[in-house]
Order: C-alpha cells, then structure tokens, then sequence
C-alpha cells in the first residue's frame, strides 16, 4: 500500500505540492489525472524517491520512503517498476539489452533464464523479432511497450507509469492501455498511472485521483469521477479551461 | 562539485566494478582520439624543431635542440596539448552524453532501478581517463620527437646522432615523471568536469549545448591553471 501524507513541494517560489493526501491500495490500478503542468510527474517522482518533499511523508508498505536514502531508499526501489514519459530507454542498448538490464544488473539469474524471460516479456508487449533493434530504429509506441516490457521484467510490486501514451495515435493508446490491464491482471502489480486521457483512462483505472493547483480535489472510482459534481473535475472531464481554484 | 569528485573516488574503490564499461571507455577516450593526437602530436614536434632550430642558432647551440624539443614535449607540451586535443573530442561528446541521458530520464531510470548512476556513468569515464591520458600524452611525445626529428635531421640537415644522443643525456626519468604526474591529474580534470557538466545539466537541448560549452570551457582552464601550479611544485 502507499500512503501519501501532506506532501508539499515548491520550486523557488512555485509552489507545486500543495499539501497531497492519497491512499493507494494494494494490486489496485489507480490513475491521477490533471491539467499538463499540473504537477503529476513531481508527484510521481516523490512517489519513486527522486525528489524529497519540504514536507509530508510518502510511505511505502509502512516505511516512510522520504526519510531514506541510499540502500535503504534502494531496497525499497527494488520492489518498483517506472515506466517513464519518454521510455527513458537507454540509446546505447538493442531492446533486448535494454529489457535484460535490470535482470543482469541486479539478479544472478543465469543467461539462459534471462533469454526465456526477456523474449517471453518482449511477447507480452508484442515485440517479438524487434529484439536487435536499437531505441531509435522503432517508433514512440514501441519504445513505451519496451520500456514496460523493462519495468515489468523484475515482477516489481508496484508500477509507475508516467504518461505513458502521451504523443501517441488514439490505436496505440488504446493498445497500450489493454497492454497495462492484461498485464496488470497477469503479473498481479499495484499500478499508479499518471494520465491525461480522458475519457480512455476510465476504462483503464480501478480508481481516479485528480490533482488540480498541487492538491488532490477529488478520488472515486471511475463512474464517481465522471459522476462529480465537483465544477473542477467536471470542467476538466469535458475538456473546458480550468479556473485558478483552491478547495 | 567536489563532493561529487570525492563520491566518484569512494566508488572507483568499492565493488562491483564494471570492467565491461570501462573497457568501452578507454576506446572511447583512447583509440578515438588517437588519429587527433598522431596529428597535433607530429606538427608540434615539427614547429619546435624549426622554432628552437633558428633559436638556438643564435647561440651556437644547435646540438640542444634534441634535448630541447624533448623536454619540452615530455614535460609540458605532451601532456598538456593531449589534454587540450581530448577535451574538445572526448570531454565535450561526454558532456553531451551523459546530459541527453540526464534530460531523456534516462539516468532517472538508472536510479529507479536502485542501480547507482555514478557506477554506470561516471566511475567507468574517471578512471578510463586515469589510464588514458598518460598513455596518449606518451604517444603525443613520441610522435612530437619523431616530428622534430624530420624537420631537424631531414630538412635542416642536422645529424641523427646529435639529435638523440643529446636526448639521452639531457632527459631525466624525473622530467617523465612530471609529464606522467600531469597528465593523470589531467585525466581526473578533464572526466570530472565533463562528466560533472553533463550530470547536473539543465533543461532541453540548450542546457546540453551550454553544459557541454562549459565543460570544454572549465576544463580547459583549469588544465592550464593546474599545469602551472602543478609545474611549480615539481621544478
């Protein structure tokens, strides 16, 4: 479970977590929404431990994760996978390299085992022959099944995805969203999905939280969100410019 | 950025070490720079050898100028210039490296995954460099004196003996030891501040460009402010 408790972040004066609350339980797939710039992805990076909050505390199956550092902060990373905006593969390596790194970089697993599972990962996302491809031979798309192929090789507990169909054609942002549930059902994971795809990622979600000027104005299930009376949410959801607002 | 520098000298030391890494990085730093420093390197020799030629003239003492050019490439020229050649091919493509991987998340990944990015990055790039400048300084030396040698003895008609047998008594292991002092303190100028630039770089395609420009910048000034100091500790 996660538990996000008070969480504020400012940038010079911006200030862009303004005191965040959010509960997100096990093996659920829960998205944030919100306006671009809204502060999501800094959100996110609290949530992995790549920024330190000026206050609040983000717990992780009850460690609190913003007081750790270094292996303590590690052992807990071991149990994520983040799927970043851009893929964030790594331009040197072939896919296959890329999905094998996390194994042969923290495992011992022998070579054989890491082949089965990296060809059996690059199946899952449908990748299947594209293995000696490097990052810039293949399209937007793929770098993100990729990179999901890469986060979900360790079989971590909880999985980020940070925009994961920003910039991408309504029908691979649809396979990309059947890839997370089928292997969301298949791997078991908590998923936190960070999204502005609305009304796609309703279909996708357990839950929605949505984060609007550093606070979380609102959080149900998706037939609650679509539901809201909330002017905010509301406003957001039919695609309308959201007004400065403070609940 | 000296803490950075005294984190990266903790973990050259502590296991795992990554000598696949590094391997790749001493060709990067070594073998492809090695057409740029057999280019300079001849021309350097070349030009010391007709400047000190005309020079030394004056005095009747055309017999030094094996020792002279020597001396000068071993203990200053060499190491210095090599340094100055590495910085502009390796230093700045190092910078631009490591910067796109900072601003295309990818050293963000590296973290996500509990791996240490100053192992994967860094660590492989500093101590490339350790062993990598000295030799290419060396190369720089002897290619420099090679150079020296064709303009001296083949141009301007000075005999070969002269021209090596004056080397041998004039050069001292301490004046290679100068030379290998510098160009290893080099080496850690060179990839710390590259490598430091590239790191902490700023946003978009223009904070790579000015990373890699301060880079380039930085570390060539401080090899010179360094060669100075350095020079006058070891006179």
């Amino acid at each position: 479970m996660i538990e996000v408790i008070d969480l504020e972040k400012s940038f010079d004066s911006q200030r862009v977590l303004d005191g965040i609350n959010l509960t997100i339980f096990d093996k659920e797939l829960m998205a944030i929404i919100g306006k671009s710039g809204g502060g999501k992805s800094v959100f996110l990076k609290h949530l992995i431990g790549l920024l330190k909050p000026d206050k609040g505390s983000v717990l992780i199956d009850g460690i609190d994760i913003t007081k750790l550092g270094g292996r303590e902060l590690d052992s807990i990373r071991e149990k994520l996978g983040v799927v970043f905006q851009g893929g964030a593969l790594f331009d040197s390596l072939t896919v296959y390299e890329n999905v094998a790194f996390p194994l042969r970089e923290k495992t011992k697993v022998s070579k054989k085992e890491i082949h089965d599972r990296v060809m059996q990962a690059l199946e899952d996302v449908g990748l299947w022959g594209m293995e000696k491809k490097y990052p810039a031979e293949i399209s937007g798309g793929m770098r993100k099944r990729v990179a999901l192929a890469r986060a979900l090789i360790t079989e971590p507990k909880i999985v980020f995805f940070d925009e994961p169909t920003t910039g991408l054609d309504p029908i691979i942002l649809n396979s990309i969203h059947r890839l997370i549930i089928d292997t969301h059902k298949k791997y078991g994971f908590t998923g936190v999905i960070i999204s502005h795809d609305i009304p796609e990622i309703f279909d996708v979600a357990d839950r929605v939280a949505m984060l609007h000027n550093g606070v979380i104005v609102e959080v149900g299930t998706p037939d609650e969100i679509k539901n809201s009376l909330n002017p905010i949410v509301r406003q957001f959801i039919i695609g309308m410019e959201v007004p400065s607002f403070k609940p | 950025m000296f803490t950075f520098l005294m984190n990266a000298f903790y973990f050259i030391f502590s296991p795992p070490f990554k000598f696949n890494l590094l391997l790749k990085q001493i060709r990067f730093f070594g073998n492809k720079s090695m057409i740029i420093i057999l280019l300079t390197g001849s021309f350097t020799g070349m030009v010391l050898a007709l400047q000190l030629f005309y020079t030394l003239r004056k005095f009747g003492s055309e017999a030094l100028l094996g020792p002279a050019i020597a001396l000068s490439l071993i203990r200053e020229l060499g190491p210095v210039l090599s340094a100055l050649m590495v910085t502009g091919r390796a230093g700045s493509a190092l910078t631009a490296e490591i910067g796109i991987m900072r601003i295309s998340e990818q050293i963000d990944a590296l973290t996500a995954m509990a791996l240490n990015p100053m192992r994967y990055l860094i660590i492989p790039n500093i101590a490339a460099a350790i062993m990598v400048f000295p030799l290419l300084a060396a190369i720089f030396d002897v290619i420099g004196i090679y150079g020296g040698y064709a303009i001296a003895v083949k141009l301007l008609g000075m005999s070969e003996g002269t021209y090596f047998s004056q080397m041998e008594v004039f050069v001292e292991m301490k004046d290679i030891r100068q030379g290998l002092y510098k160009s290893i303190s080099f080496g850690v100028i060179v990839s710390w501040v590259c490598c430091y630039k590239g790191f902490y770089t700023g946003y978009g395609a223009e904070g790579v460009s000015k990373a890699t420009t301060e880079a380039v910048v930085m570390s060539s000034v401080l090899i010179l402010i360094w060669d100075y100091f350095l020079g006058s500790v070891l006179l």
